[in-house]
Parts: structure tokens; sequence; C-alpha cells
């Protein structure tokens, strides 16, 4: 009865509809203001302590990129396609260049390969520091605001020398990426990992192993093998909860078959699991750079030449990547024309968004931040 | 939604590098329902055409028999030459391992109207947020997005556009962008 | 205050006192006061400037992607604690300043001025990036404001897509310098 639409507001636009207030239930607006939302808005509803019903709205940076895409050409697409995730631009370019090169029949130069992994697994470190960072400031533990902040600065400064850029790279191209390495980038490279890894290791006592850290996610927004899978969660998200999936292993694209990784997958699918799993990749991120920097030709072309304003065919392409937060996927259905008819950006925050409602529901309120964002969500991705 | 039909996503030649479990999954589709069209067969990419009456028993004996679990995203392409819409669901399997790698398109259409009324015209489709409820946010979506109403599903709000919005949907290819 | 008036009058000569009854008690007071705002305004407006010029309170609204450099520039390495811009802050009631942090849609844009207008007196507007000076990159897109000089006065305009920290550190001290000449309020 209490949360029954009133009949006569029946009639109003959706989104603006008036309900019956209960005495007991407190409806609860999070955001688009407020320290624990980000870009968006979680409406709650709750009876005391406990959260009884979610409704999250997301839209606030709505761009409509989508529309965009349609009024321009494969290669004018690629600087507003990398805002939505803009310190995840590589991984979020990477379905797109590999989804044009397949309709456009391109084949990427070996060496430009090999850049490509490198630029992505440095980018996905940025964002999972950044995300760390944030997540860490959620649950009011400020030194891991800092630390993240600051050692992320150490991958922003190699894509600097790679890309020219801090964090709009711009860096993969259809056909290949935009500029090859400066000299001893290997060695700095290398340097520098070796101490973001020394220093990843820290988080462990300072974060990780902290009893407050774990008294406030242990079994906090518990999701299921089954949940996970029904929900077509991605990402941390799914591996947290027991299901090994990650597109690097399960469908390699480039060069990632050749390289020494491996996934992580932890069974508890609580919040502890789903922050823990994107600290684990950047081990695995290292480790891919390392043995990446190893086996990269040396030297050799890193693109090839394209015609100006090249033409798809009359066909449609569906491409994906493992990004920073899951499986990132690309529809472009081409017309013969220079622009895509019709470009489907399938990002993993949408996805993950699903799980949101199913996940806070029950909760106290208290857990909400901590919840929230282990799903490895970015509000601007999701809205696009 | 003939073979005739001009704007046909036209069939390639891929299907000769395409693996034997890809053909299989296409035959056993095929082999069930007759009024179905089997689009293209690529290299771990299969398409499949199935009309709108059909689309809740295909998607069943997808996801109980081919063991395709979740919906990676949903597509709606507008096509104004057709009068019709076509909405992609992107389907693929966590549970299965030897599914890992394929991703099954399922496509079906809608007429589409020259001035639409969202969820009051005749641009419907039957919901498929009980065959896989992953796609929940993305019939939201697509709803807003290209006025498609989704029969069947509880929560056909606005999701991403503002509250106030009063513009016809906004990825229809008769919207144009001011200045372009 | 009149009363007291009446009794000074008793007592001594004829002085200005003697002009003022209860009818003009007012003005007599309001001018005092003027004379009294005259005497201590300057020292105290710059007293009051200094102290707002110090400790910046931006307020925690991200409306875009700049909010990644925003977040960079609290960090460690460019610290913008340094320069009196503390870290962004939840209760807006508390904060003198609006980042824009990036394109504002149009279902962010009467949050945003629903912000700033709950925000006290006297608050500053900085717009961070392309898309909050013209709409930058979205300067076609159906949902985006081109600007958000229609909705907000702003005060500093930082350009960028987005702004690298030092860009939004330069911002914020062009933004010191002009409270420092700004008529304190």
């Amino acid at each position: 009865m209490s949360n029954q639409v009133h009949p006569k507001d029946k009639e109003i636009l959706p989104g603006l509809q008036i309900e019956k207030v209960d005495d007991r239930i407190m409806t609860l607006n999070v955001g688009p203001q407020h320290p624990g939302s980000g870009h968006m808005r979680i409406i709650l509803k709750i009876d005391g302590d406990y959260i009884v019903h979610t409704d999250p709205d997301p839209g606030y940076v709505h761009r409509g990129e989508e529309k965009m895409a349609e009024y321009r050409n494969y290669i004018t697409n690629i600087p507003h396609l990398e805002r939505p995730v803009i310190h995840d631009s590589c991984n979020i370019l990477y379905p797109y260049c590999l989804g044009v090169e397949e309709l456009l029949g391109l084949e990427v130069p070996e060496r430009a390969k090999y850049l490509r992994v490198i630029a992505a697994e440095l980018n996905r470190c940025v964002y999972i520091e950044y995300w760390l960072a944030i997540y860490g400031i959620f649950l009011g533990h400020s030194t891991m605001f800092m630390w993240p902040m600051g050692d992320r600065e150490l991958c922003i400064d190699l894509l600097d020398k790679m890309t020219g850029a801090r964090v709009t790279h711009a860096y993969f191209v259809p056909g290949g990426v935009r500029n090859d390495i400066p000299p001893n980038f290997e060695d700095v490279c290398l340097r520098q990992i070796n101490y973001f890894e020394k220093r990843l290791k820290e988080y462990a006592d300072i974060f990780y192993d902290n009893p407050i850290l774990i008294s406030r996610t242990k079994d906090t927004g518990i999701l299921s093998r089954e949940d996970a899978i029904k929900l077509g969660t991605t990402g941390s998200v799914l591996r947290a909860s027991g299901v090994d999936f990650d597109i690097r292993k399960k469908e390699p694209y480039d060069v990632y078959e050749e390289l020494d990784f491996q996934t992580n997958v932890l069974k508890e699918g609580d919040s502890y699991a789903r922050s823990k799993i994107p600290w684990l990749d950047m081990f695995e991120s290292c480790r891919i750079i390392r043995d990446a920097l190893k086996k990269m030709p040396k030297s050799g072309s890193v693109r090839v030449k394209l015609k100006p304003k090249p033409k798809g065919g009359d066909t449609e392409v569906y491409r994906r990547v493992e990004s920073g937060r899951g499986s990132l996927g690309m529809h472009i259905v081409s017309r013969g024309l220079p622009q895509p008819y019709r470009l489907k950006i399938s990002v993993p925050s949408f996805r993950n968004l699903i799980a949101m409602p199913h996940l806070l529901t029950g909760e106290k309120l208290g857990n909400m931040p901590a919840v929230y964002w282990s799903l490895n969500y970015w509000p601007v991705e999701a809205d696009r | 939604m003939s073979s005739t039909d001009s704007t046909e996503i036209a069939k390639t030649d891929d299907s000769s590098l395409a693996s034997d479990l890809d053909k299989s999954l296409s035959d056993s589709i095929s082999k069930k329902f007759s009024n179905v069209e089997i689009a293209y067969v690529k290299p771990d990419r299969i398409r499949v055409n199935v009309k709108k009456e059909e689309i809740i028993d295909v998607a069943s004996f997808i996801r109980d028999e081919l063991n395709f679990d979740h919906a990676e995203s949903v597509s709606g392409v507008d096509y104004p030459e057709d009068k019709q819409i076509e909405v992609v669901y992107h389907l693929g399997s966590y549970t299965d391992a030897s599914l890992d790698k394929k991703i099954l398109a399922l496509a079906t259409r809608t007429p589409r109207e020259d001035n639409p009324r969202p969820g009051n015209d005749s641009t419907k489709l039957p919901s498929l947020r009980d065959v896989f409820p992953s796609v929940s946010f993305h019939e939201r979506e697509c709803f807003e997005m290209l006025g498609v109403y989704f029969v069947g599903h509880p929560d056909n709000r606005r999701l991403l556009l503002p509250e106030d919005w009063a513009d016809i949907p906004p990825l229809r290819k008769d919207f144009r962008i001011k200045g372009r | 205050m009149v009363d007291d008036l009446v009794i000074s009058k008793q007592s001594k000569g004829l002085t200005i006192i003697d002009q003022v009854n209860s009818h003009n008690a007012n003005v007599f007071i309001g001018k005092l006061g003027d004379i009294l705002f005259k005497a201590v305004d300057k020292p105290l407006g710059m007293a009051l400037n200094w102290g707002r010029l110090w400790s910046l309170w931006p307020v925690h609204i991200e409306t875009a992607c700049c909010s990644v450099e925003f977040g960079a520039a609290s960090g460690p390495r460019y610290d913008v604690e340094r320069f009196g811009i503390i870290e962004a802050f939840g209760s807006l009631r508390q904060c003198d300043l609006v980042v824009v942090q990036g394109t504002i849609t149009r279902k962010m844009a009467p949050r945003l001025r629903l912000v700033y207008d709950q925000m006290p007196e006297p608050k500053y507007v900085i717009a961070m990036g392309a898309c909050a000076i013209t709409g930058g990159l979205y300067f076609d897109s159906y949902n985006v404001l081109p600007g958000i000089d229609g909705i907000l006065p702003v005060d500093v305009y930082v350009p960028g897509c987005p702004p690298r920290p030092e860009t939004l550190i330069q911002g914020c001290m062009l933004l010191q310098e002009k409270i420092k000449r700004m008529k304190p309020r």
C-alpha cells in the first residue's frame, strides 16, 4: 500500500510520479551532490537503518556519444569516444579500433600490437588506482586516497612519455598506434613498473589487512555465483563471485595469447572480494608489461596507412575487450558510409549497474558506499 | 524481414572460416524453428533474425538448450526507409566453456511510426526480461533512446535522458542534431 | 537609546546631540554606523578577503570526466591544499567555491544551479575544462549545454580537455588574485 503510485499521478511523465508517503519508510536521495555517490543519484527507501528499495538514477552525464558517432567518420570519432572513461581511455578505444580494423580489413603491425598491450595495461593500472583511491575516501580512509593517487602518477608519467598526454591519449587508431615510443622508454618503464609493484605490495598492510576495512566490507553485499551470471555482470564483480571469465584469456585479442599472466578469481562474492580483485589485477598488469617489453620487436612500423575517410562494407561487427571494469564491447553497424550507421557502446559499468538494486536492498545504509563503489562503477561511462 | 530487403545485412564470405561448433549452433536453431533466418555465421559470431512473435520461444531455446546465459548488450538500430526498428540482443555464455568466445546476436524488428508516441504506438516488442534478467536496464535504455516499448517489462521508465525530455527519441534517424 | 540622548542634553550644553529627537534618532544612528563602517571597512575587509583567500572550500559536485583531474590535483603530487584549496567537501552549506568539472548536461544543469543557490555568500565559480566553457567536444550533442555562463556567474575559466592539474592550480591562484582585488562583501 505504501509504495503504490497515486492513480491521479499516472499521467505524469515517468520519473516524476508522486508517491504516497508512509510514516515508517523514508526516501533518501543520495546524490548527485554527495561525496558518496559520484555523478549519479541513488534513490533509497529506508526503514530504520535498512534499505528496503533501491532505484539508481543515472544519466547526469549522458552526452549522446552514440548519436555523435553517427555524424563523424571513423577517424574523427576517436577523441570523443575516449571521453566516457578518460582514465581508461586506451581500453575504451581498443574495441572500437579492433572493430574498425575488422570492417576495413586492416592488418596491424606486430610492434603496434605490443605497444597497444603495454598502453592498455598501463591504463588499466591508472584506472584501478583512481578507483581504489576513491574507494579509500568513500570508506573514510584518507591515506588510501593519497597513496594510490601518488602511485598513479608513475603510470601516468609513462603514458605521458608514450603518448604525449596525461589522461586523454587518443593513442589507438584503426591500423595501429599513433606514434612510436621514445628511445630509452623500455628501461624507464621497467624501472618504474618494478617500483610500482613494490608499492602495490604495501597496500596490503595499510588497506587490505586493515581490521576496520575487513569489518566494513566482509559479508556485505554478497553476490552469489548464480546471480552474477544471471544478472550479466562482468569484470571484477563477476570474478569476485567465482566465475573465471576474462576476455584476455577467453577471447584473446592482439597478442594477449602469447603473454604470460593469469586471471584472479575469488569465491566470496562480497564487497571485500570485489575490492581485492582489481588490486590483484594490477600485479598481473605489471607482469604483462614486463613480458611484452621483452617480447616486443625492437623496430618496425607502428601504423598502417589509411585512405582519407575510409568506408566500411555493408556489414556489422561486435568486438569486445577486457577493460579495467570488465568486458567492453562495441557494436558497429556499417552501411558503406565513412561514418558508422550505428555505434553501440556496451559498457561494463552499465552492466554492473543492474546488480546495484539487487545488492543494496536489504543492506544497512552505512554499508551503501562500500557496496556501491565495490561494483567497479564509473558513472560517466554508464551514461555515455 | 524478407531476404530481398535492401537493408538486410549482407551475408559475408567468412562462413568458410567458422568452426564446426558455430555451424552446429546455427543448425540447431534453424532445425528447431523453420521461420528463423540465420543472417551470417562468422568465426565466433552468429546472427539470427527472428520475427517478434517468436522471439521469446527462440530466446528460451537458446538459453535452455544452447547454454547462452546472459545478454551483453541490447542495441536498437533505426531503419527509416523500411519503416522498421531493429533490436539486436548480443548473448554470451559464462557457464559453458566451449562458448566463451561466441556471441550470438538475436535480432528482431518492429514497425516504426513517423510521429512516435513512445509507449502508445505500434512500436512494441515482447520483453526478454523473464528469459534473460540481464537485459532489464538495456531495454529501458532502448525504450527511451528509440521509443521501442517492451511489453511485459515492469519498469519501462526513463533512465538516462532528462525528466522533461519532450522531443522524439534521440537515436532515431529523423532526430537531427542542430547544425549537422 | 533615545532616553540616553535626552539625559545627555540635560547635563551638557548644546551639542550635535541636541538636534537629535525621537523622530530622527534612527537616521543619526544609521549615520554613526556609516562612519564606523568607513573607519574599519578597509582594514577589516582586507582581513576578511585574506581569510577567504586561503581557505576556499570547493563543493563536492562532480559533473563530468574532469573530476579525474580534480582528484589528481588533490592528490599528493600536485597537492592543491598548499594553496588553500581544500579537498572537495560534502556539505555545501560550508562551501564557497564551485569548480564545475566539465560537461553540464540538461539533466545536471538544474541541480548545479540548486547547489549554487544553496551555498552561502560569498561564492565563487571556476569553469574547468572546455565543456564547461563552451560545450567543447560536445558542441553538437543534444543533451549538453554550450557552456555554463547561462546558469552560473563564472569567475575564472580554466581551459583544457581536461586541464592538467597545474592548469587548475593556476586557475585557483587567479581566483585568489581576483578575490584580493575584490570589494569585500
